[in-house]
């Protein structure tokens, strides 16, 4: 910077004429605006903010001004450097947006492209509906519980009120296990339970009334593979045992686990029938879930699931039989109590609209992938 | 039990207008399962009427036989002209009645009629065989040939009674009474209010001392025993079409005049008789239990050799009869057509037989008849003389017999059967408010009689002996009232706790594993010692004791599995050969693994509780049963796409499996290599968690051994884990302890550790963890290297060690010195050189 002089006259200097100021600014302005991309514009600001641009070095000549020429001189100047820094601003945030617009454009992808680099898992239906009925019951107060599935042959059916050598005994086609001995006999006392009843017996006796409990399982009956019929299959069995429980509780407790499980317009039909360990015994319809009865007399819209008959066999039911109870060691006296119990693959087939009970045994996971985690 | 409408309407007066399907609809609301509702003879519409042969000729140069007949069809035809038929049936002669159906007609099955040529000649209709008609087997196949006395030209379908609808009744154990048309009519009559013939009120004549001698040497197997006499049959009298059709109608087949009365009776009154030909019969018959290896001959030609429980009818040479279940071939009927000797006299027996006994005799046996059926439900044995009496009445009017006077019965009186009950039981089984009255009314109108005001004495019926309880009566009443009639009330059961630990944990291990990518296999826990072997289990592997079956339904698998695999395989294999080749599947389930110590599981009383070790015997006949989870893995783990490479299914994919699992029961898992089959030794994982402080064996993952890939047609590399779900069950160590988290900063050191190639990186990590000390944040291994610059037989570990403290940023010495005595220690435990040392 020169020293100050005070005999210099600021007109008489060149570059700090109004007109030069003007000329910089301008011309600054152009670059900033010929500059097509961030480069360009990044070598335009040198060239006119910089330490050695006109304008930087016309603010230098100010300090040699006489004091009164100052002032004047400098406001010149800075509102100058004011206006360029401002347009290169402008232009750089223009030109920085152009930039982005385009580098975005060009990082564009197919967002339709697949994705199947890990295949998702997915839970056995079966489990999942047995998990969502159990559920129904324990959302009411009911505990879950388990038993052996090679079971004592008491539990499965001298408990249950199956005599020896009364005929529904043979009802059920039974697995028997050899003794340890291995010899082929079948005087071991040990089957594969052909029913989750063997629980209520067992939940009586480990707990004290009232006992309400929900059995889901695995069940075993000599039956072969086919369309309709598995030798291994599931169901869910529920007992209420406490004081006062009437057939009324019964269907009501029905009608709530349907109305939970099918919708709320759905209920429950009861037809007698014969079970040793319910008396009185009843078979339990639900109304057809798929064509809700419409199909009944109406042959130009048949049901499939249901027949046409509007009904579905959902399982068997009835009033705990009080020689259940007496074997179990609750008073038939004081406690009475319902049961009922039904199979889970056929809730699955008409539920899911599933034609063939072998898919459900195959494991193939076509069949099973697309029911995930919950049903 | 298969019931005609026809037959059923001449018990009950039904409205004529009700259908099969309104019968069917009220039974079913009274408990009768009704299943199906057979419409006989739908479609068929004639003219069919009876023709009389008048001409036959035999048309020669066919394959097979054929006949062209004229038949006499009256004015059927609408000419009174001989009606010319061609015939390929060979069972009739001139001058036999035959049924035929003319052009325009229409058979069952849609089968419409019209002349048409055949064999040269024009065929103007047909000769019926009974399966043309729908009218089930008669056992001939052949043309019928109708009795002379029917005139031609009478319309047939009337004639053979050829349209009925018959309710096919699947009847429950405690229903017995309903395997008659007596039982199935009188609950008909109860759900229509209307009154019922009762087929078994006959006229009994009392019993004498001239009947056919009987002794019963058991009256607590036989406690009724009636014995009839008809003489005089005509051998050539055969059953008239009504008889034979009802018989055809509810599934049995005619056979003999004498045979199929004593199946019409038991069809009308449910009870089973049996007919010995008089001349047969040598000396008294006597009911005896057998004696042991004794032997019988039974009707359908097999010898049994009895069982001393077993109740035999015998006479003078031994058992005649196995009784209640099936009689013997040396005193049976003989058939008009038989040959030599004809039946003219026989001996009918009526009797009443210990359910029990006849259950356990017929499973002896494997010998289910009509008759055991019967018997083994309980029949009515106040109808035994009844039934004989019909039987008697049958042959006298249709065999043309002769009853003789004597009338034998033996019987052991017993009392009335009587249940005391209050009067408001059903209600309060029920719910609902039915009052005495009506609790009255109906055990009435199934029977019983009824005395009492509050407290009821009922005397129930003797066809149902299934009524013993006061719940058997309150079903009677509820279901009379009718079951759709119930409220529907909800029971407010006490709070519930949800679910148990145990439970959580099996559904969170499931939904663990399908959240990594597994589809989950149902399979079926039948093995046998194909799979053991191709596994390559040890003669003396555990997994080989197993749990055997009396009655597989495959003789190849007779077994219940010991381990989760083999089915689990299967399943792969199979999705494999169905082309998904990218498979994880896992299944959780009961494996049956015997202690060898079972004891037989008795048969313990019913009358009151099991002791506790009346239950804990029990239990000790059980095998144990622990759950476990397993997966299986083949193929590609993460598919190549347009993402990049895809990764196969290896090892570790398996042992992170078993993993996943412990985290969810937020337990570490310990994993040791080792060699157990069926997998790779060298690629073999022991897993082991902490049980009471105890390092416990919980499982295995790895790949399987390449030659149990190859012996199980499975696919290149498949893994597998197996883990016993109850040991880490038992690893639960309450509630998780949440961590505490430091906000200072971290401060990372790597180091690289060259080991022995045999050193497992486990253990270098858990030197390197202890030795750390506290300010050990984490360790984690990023690479292994091996390679001419680490030197044969060695390996390079390199791990990121991340230091952090809670209360202050670490120095660079602080770190520094905490990384080296993590590494000193790992020198010290594991021979560890930090690389480039």
């Amino acid at each position: 910077m020169s020293a100050p002089n005070k005999s210099y006259d600021p007109v008489e200097v060149e570059a700090l004429k109004p007109e030069e100021i003007e000329r910089m600014r301008d011309e600054a302005f152009a670059a900033f605006a010929a500059a097509s991309d961030l480069d360009a514009l990044a070598q335009a600001k040198t060239a006119h903010t910089g330490g050695t641009s006109p304008l930087s070095l016309a603010n230098r000549e100010i300090g040699a001004l006489p004091p009164q020429a100052k002032a004047e001189a400098g406001k010149r100047v800075g509102q100058a450097r004011g206006a360029v820094s401002k347009a290169l601003a402008a232009r750089q945030a223009e030109l920085e947006a152009e930039r982005d617009a385009r580098v975005l454009v060009e990082e564009a992808v197919d967002v339709t492209l697949p994705y199947d680099r890990t295949p998702a898992g997915a839970r056995h239906p079966l489990t999942t509906i047995m998990e969502r009925v159990a559920d129904v019951f324990v959302a009411m107060g009911y505990e879950v519980a388990e038993g052996p599935e090679a079971e004592a042959e008491w539990f499965n059916f001298d408990a249950l009120n199956f005599v020896p050598d009364h005929p529904a005994r043979q009802m059920q086609d039974t697995f028997f296990v050899q003794g340890a001995d291995g010899a082929r006999t079948d005087e071991s006392g040990v089957v594969l339970r052909t029913h989750t009843s063997p629980v209520q017996a067992r939940s009586l006796l480990d707990r004290e009334p009232p006992v309400y409990v929900v059995c889901p399982g695995r069940v075993y009956r000599t039956d072969e593979l086919d369309a309709t019929h598995t030798p291994v299959f599931h169901q869910i069995e529920l007992l209420a045992v406490d004081e006062g429980l009437t057939m009324a509780d019964l269907k009501g407790t029905l009608d709530h686990m349907v109305q939970a499980l099918f919708g709320p317009d759905m209920k429950t039909r009861l037809r007698p029938n014969f079970f040793p360990f319910t008396e009185p015994s009843a078979e339990m319809d639900m109304v057809c879930y798929v064509c809700r009865g419409a199909s009944v007399g109406n042959p130009d819209r048949p049901c499939r699931t249901c027949g046409s008959e509007g009904w579905i066999e959902l399982g068997g039911c009835g009033m705990v039989n009080p020689k259940v109870l007496i074997a179990c060691g609750v008073d038939p006296q004081k406690y009475s109590g319902f049961a009922f119990g039904f199979g889970i693959e056929r809730m699955l087939m008409f539920r899911h609209n599933v034609e063939d009970m072998r898919d459900m045994v195959e494991g193939d996971v076509r069949f099973t992938r697309p029911f995930g985690m919950e049903i | 039990m298969r019931v005609p409408l026809s037959w059923l309407r001449e018990y009950v007066d039904l409205p004529a207008t009700e259908t099969g399907r309104d019968v069917q609809a009220k039974l079913v609301a009274v408990g009768l399962e009704v299943e199906t509702v057979e419409q006989i003879g739908a479609g068929l519409k004639g003219p069919l009427v009876v023709g009389q042969v008048l001409t036959i000729e035999e048309l020669e140069g066919f394959k097979k036989p054929i006949r062209f007949c004229t038949v006499d069809v009256g004015d059927a035809n609408g000419t009174g002209e001989p009606q010319e038929i061609v015939c390929g049936a060979r069972n009739f002669a001139v001058g036999d009645k035959v049924v035929v159906v003319l052009p325009g007609a229409v058979l069952p099955g849609d089968f419409a009629i019209a002349a048409r040529k055949t064999y040269g000649k024009t065929s103007h209709g047909m000769i019926c065989s009974t399966d043309e008609l729908g009218m089930g087997d008669d056992g001939t196949h052949g043309i019928i040939v109708l009795p002379p006395e029917h005139e031609a030209g009478t319309d047939a379908i009337e004639l053979l009674q050829l349209v009925d609808e018959v309710l096919d009744i699947a009847v429950t154990p405690d229903r017995g009474y309903c395997l008659s048309m007596r039982g199935v009519a009188r609950e008909t009559a109860i759900a229509y209010g209307l009154p019922l013939r009762d087929p078994a009120l006959l006229d009994v004549p009392a019993p004498n001392a001239y009947g056919y001698p009987v002794k019963v040497a058991d009256p607590i197997g036989c406690d009724t025993f009636t014995a009839r006499t008809v003489v005089g049959l005509q051998p050539e009298a055969r059953s008239p079409i009504w008889l034979q059709r009802r018989l055809q109608k509810a599934g049995m087949r005619p056979i003999s005049l004498a045979v199929d009365i004593t199946n019409y009776v038991m069809l009308e009154l449910g009870q089973p008789l049996h007919a010995y030909d008089r001349t047969r019969v040598d000396g008294p018959i006597g009911v005896r239990r057998a004696q042991q290896g004794e032997k019988l001959t039974t009707l359908d030609g097999t010898v049994r050799v009895l069982d001393a429980e077993d109740l035999v009818i015998t006479d003078n040479r031994g058992p005649i009869g196995l009784a209640g279940v099936m009689g013997g071939a040396n005193t049976e009927i003989a058939d008009a057509q038989d040959g030599e000797h004809r039946t003219t006299e026989v001996v009918i027996e009526a009797a009443h037989f210990d359910a029990i006994s006849i259950a356990r005799t017929a499973r002896r046996h494997k010998l289910s008849s009509e008759a055991s059926k019967r018997f083994e439900r309980g029949s009515d044995p106040q109808a035994a003389a009844a039934a004989a009496q019909r039987t008697v009445d049958l042959l006298v009017l249709l065999a043309g017999g002769t009853a003789e006077a004597g009338v034998t019965e033996v019987s052991a009186p017993s009392a009335p059967r009587t249940i005391a009950m209050p009067a408001d039981h059903p209600d309060r089984v029920a719910g609902v408010a039915y009052g005495r009255e009506t609790v009255v009314r109906r055990l009435q109108e199934v029977g019983c009689d009824v005395y009492g005001q509050d407290e009821l004495i009922v005397t129930v019926p003797s066809w149902r002996p299934d009524l013993s309880e006061p719940n058997d009566l309150a079903e009677e009443v509820i279901r009379l009232e009718g079951y759709e009639n119930l409220p529907s009330t909800l029971p407010t059961p006490p709070s519930g706790r949800g679910l148990t630990d145990r439970q959580r944990l099996h559904r969170r291990v499931g939904r663990a594993l399908a959240g990594a990518g597994y589809v989950e296999a149902l399979n079926y826990p039948f093995l046998g010692d194909a799979v053991l072997d191709q596994l390559g289990l040890d003669a003396d592997d555990a997994r080989r004791r197993t749990v055997k079956l009396v009655n597989p339904l495959s003789d190849e698998e007779p077994a219940l599995r010991t381990t989760l695999l083999p089915g689990l395989l299967g399943a792969l294999r199979r999705n494999d050969g169905r082309g998904s080749h990218d498979l994880a599947l896992f299944e959780t389930g009961l494996v049956f693994r015997p202690t060898g110590a079972e004891t037989k599981a008795v048969r313990l009383p019913v009358d009151r509780r099991p002791t506790d070790e009346e239950i804990a015997g029990l239990d000790a006949a059980l095998p144990r049963q622990p759950r476990r989870a397993a997966v299986v893995l083949a193929g590609a783990r993460e598919q190549a796409g347009w993402w990049g490479k895809g990764r196969p299914a290896d090892w570790a994919d398996s042992v992170e499996a078993a993993r996943t699992i412990a985290r969810e029961a937020g337990v570490e898992v310990t994993v040791r290599g080792d060699r157990h089959a069926p997998w790779h030794p060298g690629r073999c994982a022991a897993l082991y968690v902490m049980v009471d402080g105890e390092e416990t064996l919980f499982g295995h993952a790895g790949e399987l051994h390449p030659r149990v890939v190859k012996d199980l047609h499975l696919p290149e590399r498949t893994c597998a884990m197996e883990v016993e779900l109850d040991v880490l069950e038992q690893a639960v160590d309450g509630a998780l302890q949440a961590p505490r988290i430091s906000t200072f900063p971290v401060a990372t050191q790597d180091v690289a550790l060259i080991v022995a190639e045999n050193v497992p990186a486990a253990d270098v990590e858990r030197a390197l963890r202890e030795g750390a000390g506290e300010l050990l944040e984490s360790v984690r291994l990023f690479d292994v290297f091996t390679g001419e610059q680490i030197g044969a037989g060695r390996k390079s570990l390199a791990y990121a060690l991340r230091f952090r403290a809670a209360d202050r940023t670490l120095t660079v010495d602080e770190a520094s010195a905490a990384r080296d005595a993590a590494v000193a220690l790992a020198a010290e435990r594991t021979g560890a050189v930090l690389r480039g040392a």
